[in-house]
């Protein structure tokens, strides 16, 4: 039964009695997998409230638009790449091949580290032409974005390699999966929240 | 009540997940300190949370004997004061009710009641706790940097928040910021965990209507929290920014002490919307749980079912919901479009409906029943009386036009008081009578308990009702001293003086409380099992205090709602919720069967 369904029982009619109550087990995901994406719920909302003042401090006449490095391209696809070898990962790991896990999580790893710099790098060029924080809010919306995008990238990072730990001490594939299942779920929804904050950044 | 046949247990639904692997504890630190374990971590928060709540009380002797004797106190400076007021406030909204209850009762209530062995993920849970206690030391350590904590008021408004003049502007404003983020941060792993086990590990038969209305409260106080502290924490990580590295999210072009700053454009506003889009929120992140929780205490002591379960249900949902969209009631006086005044007014007077719904039910349930009058029941009444009051001078604020002259005066302080603060604590005071017994053993000392109940009750009133009155005469709120001031009659001065010592007098109250819990630890009359007859999984463990892993071998299975009291036939007059149907004892002579 639906949640609003079962906000409609009558429990004092129901004592001892198993009518209408549903005799299946409801949740569809895993424990770990529903708390994540409770999480998740509560970083979207993190995000969408920065877009909002975003668009609200755009607004105001002392706004002056940066500009947008072709670096930012290449790390997006960087960023792809990376979820695209987390996925292969998990694919691997429903298919048992342990193999293929490694190399995926070991893909994954570096390229997001690869993305990382990038960013920084990205970073040292506005900087190096003169855009501070303190210049102009723009700058600073870059700055402050882009940063808590990498803070949550990073903590994906340790377990990510939390994962990869599990995987040298030789846990079986069966037992990796979950971690791995989790580290994609994060990974895919980490590139959402980029491609939007990219759209953002860019709509200056 | 329906005859219902009888049913057996296999036909009950199984878990909606299966039962956890335990974290078992093998050393004195593990079990004791860096715990796992929601029981000794809700006894962590709490302990914490009243502890610091303990600094707030005292700030508000201190502030109130600046206000009642005037130029008396050569100790306590204009700077002081604003200190004062603002580490008061925070500190009693943020770092006690909102720990307390969601932290402290949260952990302690969410897995008994709903019969799960622990928190589904018990070592966020512990950082939970470790998080939130550096995040009041590095709040208390801002007593001890260069100019002191912040004193820009709890509201932190920019500019003056981080400008030269007001005091703490230079260490303590960006220490309190950084102790909301990492506040934010420990409370959202709290809250991840207490809202997947309540959704996913609820044992077998216990349905989503079968939750005690604790749990309902705390369940969906703990969303709204999830959804408005990261809108408190955007405006800290800004604020801090615009202070430490002179960004201008919110600071505009300003000339401050004849010096033309650094900033320019922000806009102030900006940072108003994003502290009320959680300050609102926060008022029903208090209120909600107490609601919950007032609920099954009225239930327990009155010997009777609640009053319209679903509705109760409902209606915290609906008031969940419904606070997302009033914040901007606090702001009336900001110069925003009228047509938006209209708006939040009349959200905000909406949520009287499912509100009084909630207090009519409160009454029906108290309609004819088995009143005990035990102090938790006494609370519990005292809550009912002083929400009213505190709603009814909310639906004064919530109309444009009566807020607008009374904004930022005492009735303002007055109105908030008593409903955010005396309300929610007289639950939290009646929590802890009725679940003491279950945490400890033991007895809270009822003659000391009823001196407590009425000192506190009866003071709150003769505290907050002048205050009102203040209000009225248009006595500014947050103003160090009147000076001159024409409007203002002199018998205002005789009032401030009474209302300090009744203060005192409530906050000595207190500690008769305090004395209480210590000393009927060790001295307290022995609880035995259940001693108020609930029917709450809590009180069914197979030990009492509840032991590591909550339950015995099996887990209970729920056959019944909570609140199954007053069962016409049933032996005793309750019949709790993991009884099964046919083990009900009946009363002999007794025919019907619940």
């Amino acid at each position: 039964m639906s949640f609003l369904g079962e906000l409609a029982d009558k429990p004092w009619l129901t004592q001892g009695s198993l009518d209408g109550i549903p005799d299946a087990v409801e949740s569809d995901l895993p424990t770990p997998q529903f708390g994540l994406r409770v999480f998740l719920g509560v970083v979207t909302v993190l995000f969408a409230l920065f877009a909002v003042v975003y668009s609200e401090r755009m607004l105001f006449s002392d706004w002056r638009t940066l500009p947008e490095p072709w670096l930012l391209w290449l790390n997006t696809g960087i960023l792809i790449l990376s979820s695209m070898a987390i996925q292969r990962a998990v694919n691997s790991a429903r298919l048992g091949r342990m193999d293929g896990v490694r190399t995926g999580l070991v893909a994954a790893g570096i390229l997001t580290l690869a993305f990382l710099a990038g960013q920084f790098w990205v970073w040292l060029q506005l900087v190096g032409l003169g855009y501070y924080a303190a210049t102009n809010v723009a700058n600073a919306f870059f700055y402050l974005l882009t940063a808590l995008h990498g803070v949550h990238l990073s903590g994906g990072l340790v377990a990510l390699g939390r994962t990869a730990l599990k995987m040298q001490r030789g846990v079986e594939v069966g037992k990796l999966r979950m971690s791995v299942e989790l580290c994609a779920t994060y990974w895919h929804f980490l590139l959402v929240i980029w491609l939007a904050l990219f759209v953002l950044l860019l709509n200056t | 009540m329906a005859d219902v046949a009888p049913a057996g247990t296999e036909f009950i639904p199984p878990a909606e997940v299966e039962d956890v692997e335990l974290y078992h504890a093998k050393t004195w630190v593990t079990k004791y300190v860096f715990s796992q374990d929601a029981k000794v971590i809700a006894i962590q928060y709490s302990a914490t949370a009243i502890a610091i709540g303990m600094v707030a009380m005292v700030l508000s002797w201190l502030m109130r004997l600046q206000l009642g004797f005037p130029e008396s106190f050569s100790i306590i400076d204009a700077g002081d004061y604003y200190q004062f007021i603002t580490m008061h406030g925070m500190i009693m909204v943020i770092y006690l009710l909102t720990a307390l209850f969601l932290g402290g009762f949260g952990n302690y209530l969410i897995p008994l009641m709903v019969g799960a062995r622990d928190m589904v993920f018990p070592y966020v849970n512990m950082l939970s706790y470790w998080v939130y206690l550096l995040a009041v030391l590095i709040l208390v350590a801002s007593w001890f940097v260069p100019g002191g904590p912040t004193g820009a008021g709890w509201t932190l408004y920019p500019p003056q928040a981080i400008l030269p003049g007001t005091p703490g502007s230079e260490a303590g404003v960006v220490l309190m910021l950084i102790s909301l983020a990492l506040f934010i941060v420990g409370f959202t792993m709290g809250g991840l965990n207490y809202v997947t086990t309540v959704l996913q590990a609820r044992t077998r038969g216990m349905t989503l209507m079968r939750l005690p209305l604790s749990v309902w409260g705390i369940f969906v106080a703990t969303i709204l929290a999830l959804l408005a502290f990261p809108a408190l924490f955007v405006a800290a990580v800004m604020m801090t920014l615009d202070r430490l590295l002179e960004t201008s999210f919110f600071m505009p072009t300003i000339i401050s002490m004849g010096e033309m700053l650094e900033y320019d454009g922000g806009s102030p506003l900006l940072f108003q919307h994003l502290f009320w889009f959680f300050g609102h929120p926060e008022v029903y992140i208090v209120a909600l749980p107490a609601f919950g929780i007032v609920s099954d205490l009225l239930s327990v002591h009155a010997r009777r079912h609640i009053f319209g379960y679903r509705m109760m249900v409902w209606a915290i949902v609906i008031i969940g919901g419904l606070s997302f969209v009033v914040w901007a009631h606090h702001m009336y006086v900001s110069g925003m479009n009228p047509w938006f005044g209209f708006f939040f007014a009349t959200t905000t007077l909406i949520i009287a409906v499912p509100t009084a719904l909630k207090v009519y039910n409160w009454a029906f349930t108290l309609w004819k029943a088995n009143i005990q009058l035990t102090i938790p029941m006494l609370f519990a009444l005292g809550f009912i009386v002083t929400f009213v009051n505190g709603g009814i001078t909310g639906l004064f604020l919530g109309n444009v036009v009566v807020d607008v002259p009374l904004s930022d005066t005492m009735f303002v302080v007055a109105h908030f008081h008593m409903v955010m603060g005396v309300a929610p604590l007289m639950v939290i005071f009646g929590a802890i009578y009725h679940w003491y017994p279950l945490m400890t053993g033991r007895m809270l000392d009822e003659a000391m308990g009823k001196f407590h109940f009425w000192v506190t009750f009866v003071g709150a009133y003769a505290i907050f009702l002048p205050i009102h009155y203040l209000g009225f005469l248009g006595v500014p709120r947050r103003y160090f001293e009147m000076g001159e001031t024409s409007f203002i009659p002199e018998s205002v001065q005789t009032l401030n003086a009474f209302v300090t010592v009744i203060v005192l007098i409530v906050g000595f109250a207190q500690f008769v409380f305090f004395y209480n819990v210590a000393r009927s630890f060790f001295k307290g009359k022995d609880a035995g099992r259940n001693p108020w007859k609930a029917t709450t999984l809590e009180w069914q463990t197979l030990e009492s205090p509840p032991g590591h892993g909550n339950f015995g071998a099996e887990l209970p299975v729920v056959y019944r709602w909570a609140y199954e009291y007053g069962a016409p036939g049933v032996e005793d007059d309750f019949v709790p919720q993991n009884i099964p149907p046919d083990e009900v004892k009946m009363a002999p002579g007794g025919a019907t069967q619940t």
